[in-house]
């Protein structure tokens, strides 16, 4: 099947204005302002069944809907911060694709009524933010962005806000805060961005994978969208993978598509013809899933994977084969979320701070079990307290690797295997 | 001054924000003033909090919240290689370790001609091409992946000779 969000692979300069349209580029914006009302757009994108696609899975015709109406202005605001350990999904679409993702931008600010758009790329994606300028500058020119459009009263303005290196802005206040001038630190909810968002205004903040997906939508239908995938994750995903695989890339695959089928068909099977170990289904956040038949042969869909005690998330698959021990991945994992932790909420700044001296004892072989509970009870206190996801996702890994894979906490200095 | 050296940057960072909403404009402003020698003087940040009236602590803490911006002069490159759990997986360790040897520097450190400053950072979303690095330069960017120790080395020894014309 010819690719729906990374068309760049079936058609080249699809990253140029001129080709863009004669593919039927721009199309389901147009139609979208001249034939159908903000409320239609949203309900089709309701029907469509599209989720989040940049972790939280949460519908994002739902989302749009909670945007009151008699609060003004209105903004969306395109979530480009991408920065989860095993996410490169929106890097390619912005870079290779990037006007499909920019129609979309244009549809969610008709549909919930903002004249102004902002597209938040994490500082790293410099480049990006400099390409993405130029195809804004290209779309003023051609008509698509500015006032009266299409001859309608409608008008929009994209711009792009560089971040500089804080995973935490991928979370949606922070990010607002930062766009604002501050720290990213979250916010305290509620209320949501939808009502109190940017500047505190009413606001959108969308994945850059859920926008793409937007004019596929408007152009071709809420059933046809709904007839891809599976009954609860409507459509096509990107699935990244990396880690232990010969083929790690992006994959755009149907909902539903087993681990097994990316791993060793599309992924080329695992490095070194090793038994794959592991699992970790949604970046640096996720759970550890054991990587038994059962789950190699589970279909990658929301519910199925949460049956694997573990999260769909942004769909980053990171593949760990045998020769690695599961105490030295974690040592990894608490050292980026100690590093990104934005120290706003106590059990967060004090918990991975905690967690990070332990898996270190762990690692030199001192006290390994004691040290290993005193882990796990920590990570464990951390749940449900944290201010935002990034401390609750700090735990994930943690409290999964010590339960599912206790073999892994006997060895002795060094921590055992490590790559 | 910032306004007097880059009035035309100035202006455009400026339009991208409501104009009650001008401290929106600070870390845009932030790069600007990192622009020509790669890190952020005081005499910067006190500038940029009257420009956008708000206090030089307000504008301080941006700079130590964010790991891209910089108070202390380094390298003239900033070579960050990302050595996070995918990375890893594909040898970002080692390849840092060795890159490191070849330099003659540890992590952290700068070459002796102040050309190369090491470090090692956390995922710049480029897993799958590891081992992987950006260079952040004063006025950008670029990511350098699937590299080898010898092709990082060709590229030392090419910055190495455009840096000495610069200077």
């Amino acid at each position: 099947m010819a690719h729906l969000l990374l068309r760049h692979r079936d058609i080249p300069d699809i990253d140029r204005l001129d080709v863009y349209q004669k593919n039927g580029g721009f199309e389901a914006f147009r139609k979208a302002v001249t034939k159908m009302k903000p409320q239609e757009v949203t309900d089709a994108v309701r029907a469509s069944g599209l989720r989040g696609r940049g972790g939280a899975g949460f519908p994002t015709g739902v989302k749009w809907s909670f945007i009151p109406g008699d609060i003004w202005p209105h903004y969306v605001v395109a979530n480009a911060d991408e920065s989860e350990p095993g996410t490169f999904k929106d890097r390619e679409l912005m870079e290779r694709n990037p006007f499909q993702f920019l129609e979309g931008v244009a549809i969610a600010a008709y549909a919930t009524g903002a004249n102004a758009a902002y597209v938040y790329l994490r500082g790293e994606f410099w480049p990006v933010a400099t390409s993405l300028d130029g195809k804004i500058a290209d779309m003023e020119k051609a008509g698509l962005l500015g006032d009266g459009l299409f001859g309608t009263g409608f008008g929009l303005r994209i711009f792009t806000h560089l971040g500089a290196g804080a995973y935490i802005c991928g979370e949606e206040t922070a990010l607002l805060e930062s766009i604002e001038g501050k720290r990213g630190q979250p916010r305290i909810r509620p209320p949501f961005p939808a009502v109190y968002g940017l500047y505190g205004k009413p606001t959108v903040v969308n994945n850059v994978e859920t926008l793409t997906n937007l004019p596929l939508i408007v152009e071709k239908g809420a059933d046809w969208y709904k007839s891809l995938g599976t009954a609860d994750s409507a459509g096509v995903k990107i699935f990244s993978l990396s880690g232990h695989v010969n083929k790690p890339g992006n994959y755009e695959l149907p909902f539903g598509t087993t681990y097994r089928d990316l791993i060793y068909n599309h992924g080329g099977g695992v490095t070194g013809d090793r038994p794959v170990k592991a699992i970790m289904s949604a970046g640096a956040s996720s759970a550890m899933i054991v990587a038994d038949a059962r789950a190699l042969d589970t279909p990658m869909d929301y519910a199925s994977v949460r049956g694997l005690g573990a999260d769909l998330g942004s769909a980053s698959v990171i593949v760990i084969n045998d020769s690695i021990d599961l105490d030295w991945v974690i040592n990894k994992t608490i050292h980026f979320f100690k590093h990104e932790s934005c120290g706003k909420c106590t059990p967060c700044r004090e918990g991975c701070y905690w967690m990070m001296h332990l898996i270190e004892r762990i690692g030199r072989g001192e006290e390994v079990q004691a040290s290993t509970e005193l882990l796990h009870d920590v990570a464990r206190q951390m749940q449900n307290k944290c201010l935002c996801p990034l401390g609750e996702f700090s735990t994930m890994a943690v409290t999964t690797a010590i339960e599912r894979f206790p073999a892994d906490f006997k060895t002795s200095p060094a921590g055992g295997s490590h790559a | 001054m910032l306004s007097e050296k880059y009035p035309e940057e100035v202006r455009k960072i400026f339009a991208k924000y409501p104009p009650e909403q001008k401290r929106s404009a600070v870390m845009p402003l932030l790069y600007l003033a990192q622009r020509d020698d790669g890190y952020i003087t005081k005499a910067a940040i006190e500038e940029i909090a009257r420009m956008l009236e708000i206090t030089s602590t307000e504008v301080a803490e941006i700079v130590g919240f964010y790991t891209l911006y910089h108070d202390e002069k380094a390298g003239r490159y900033r070579m960050q290689v990302c050595t996070d759990l995918p990375c890893a997986l594909r040898g970002a360790d080692r390849f840092l370790e060795e890159l490191c040897g070849n330099l003659g520097v540890k992590v952290g450190e700068t070459t002796p001609d102040g050309l190369i400053t090491i470090e090692a950072v956390m995922c710049l979303a480029a897993c799958d091409k590891a081992p992987m690095f950006q260079v952040q330069a004063a006025d950008g960017i670029s990511y350098h992946e699937n590299m080898t120790v010898d092709r990082t080395m060709e590229l030392v020894a090419a910055l190495r000779k455009s840096g000495k014309e610069v200077k």
